[in-house]
């Protein structure tokens, strides 16, 4: 099969049409510019932060990122990659190692920070601990976790965006997520740049991938030869997310176009969501124990941290 | 057709033999929704429409992070 715009081999169906290897590169790379400028998630004089883990994501989002910065002028200085080390075995060491050789090779430096240095445990010996009193599973003290870190070390290094390498599946999924739990408010945080309203103590997270299917991230690095090995998080099936992962690609599989739909529909509706949220006025104030930004007087990080220390 | 299929995420690989020529009917036969898959022959990526020979070796590789 041909692609639509030339005589090269297809490499992917589109809902518009068959790209080849080049026009799908520069379809892709285009669509995540125009995504950057149409949502100005990148300034001229910002210091960008990309959280990184060394997978698909994240790797094409540093790599276009920088891009970015090459094309737009803004200095390679202004540019850092963050990662947190969770302390999963057999998981998290093989994608750091991915990750350190790409920022290397394309002089990008890096920082590595850890939940056993942040937080005094790893992941898999601290679920246990919290799982047995709150039931909570590993992906959601994770994902709190994860979170402190990386507002932590970017405000510190003086970030003024964290660049996530969230695409529109993981969007697609966190949407009918918060539908399906009643989760309104959080749902209000969602689309490209997460936050409902600006705060000093939160840096903005920001999602150039956010049109871009996870196929479509993964055929980019596969053509750009970015090493990029298949490793399972072991806690992955235990999350609910897992089940919508499912249902979603199911769907699409069927009704091709269902990710964007929701997505554009979603992003319709944000705004509405977002002033409901601006009128519950929650205040956003300093945690007592680490003094980082916490909607209560402990923010949950430290709430877990104080299970782990009573244990 | 018969054909020689590694699976990424299972990291394992496969002689089988199925009824069909298409990639698609490979993924049917194994009941892998293409989604979550690119299909890849000699280092080059393929799409579900293309036909296959006998004997081709195939990889699958998977879409879907591990996180």
């Amino acid at each position: 099969m041909a692609c639509s715009k030339c005589e090269e081999k297809t490499v992917i169906t589109l809902q518009h049409g068959d790209l080849c290897k080049n026009h799908f590169l520069n379809y892709f790379e285009d669509k995540v510019f125009k995504t950057i400028n149409k949502f100005q998630l990148i300034g001229r004089k910002e210091k960008l932060c990309v959280a990184t883990s060394g997978g698909k994501d994240s790797l094409t989002v540093l790599y276009l990122t920088k891009k970015y910065c090459e094309k737009y002028g803004i200095p390679a200085d202004n540019l850092f990659a963050l990662a947190v080390d969770e302390g999963i075995e057999n998981y998290r060491e093989k994608t750091l190692i991915d990750l350190d050789k790409f920022c290397k090779e394309r002089l990008i430096p890096l920082k590595i920070v850890s939940f056993r240095e942040e937080l005094g445990k790893t992941l898999d010996k601290a679920y246990p601990i919290i799982n047995k009193g709150s039931n909570k599973k590993p992906c959601n003290i994770c994902g709190v976790w994860r979170r402190y870190a990386l507002n932590k070390h970017a405000k510190k290094e003086g970030a003024t965006k964290v660049v996530t390498g969230h695409n529109l599946d993981d969007e697609a999924q966190a949407i009918v997520m918060n539908i399906f739990k009643a989760n309104t408010s959080l749902a209000g945080r969602l689309g490209p740049i997460s936050g409902i309203q600006e705060n000093n103590l939160f840096v903005q997270r920001v999602k150039p991938l956010y049109f871009c299917g996870e196929k479509e991230v993964r055929l980019y690095t596969f053509l750009k030869g970015f090493q990029v090995q298949f490793t399972e998080c072991p806690y992955s099936k235990e999350g609910y997310r897992h089940h919508i992962q499912e249902m979603l690609n199911n769907f699409e599989h069927k009704f091709k176009g269902t990710k964007q739909g929701i997505v554009k529909s979603f992003l319709a509706m944000l705004p509405l969501l977002q002033e409901q949220e601006k009128n519950k006025e929650e205040k956003i104030e300093l945690c007592g124990k680490c003094k980082e930004a916490s909607n209560k007087d402990i923010c949950n990080a430290c709430q877990m941290k104080e299970v782990l220390q009573d244990a | 057709m018969q054909a020689t299929v590694f699976n990424e995420k299972e990291q394992e690989t496969k002689q089988i033999d199925f009824t069909g020529n298409s990639v698609k009917e490979l993924l049917e036969y194994l009941n892998i929704n293409p989604e979550t898959v690119l299909v890849v022959r000699k280092g080059v990526v393929i799409t579900e429409e293309e036909s296959l020979q006998e004997q081709d070796c195939i990889e699958l590789l998977s879409v879907i992070s591990g996180g």
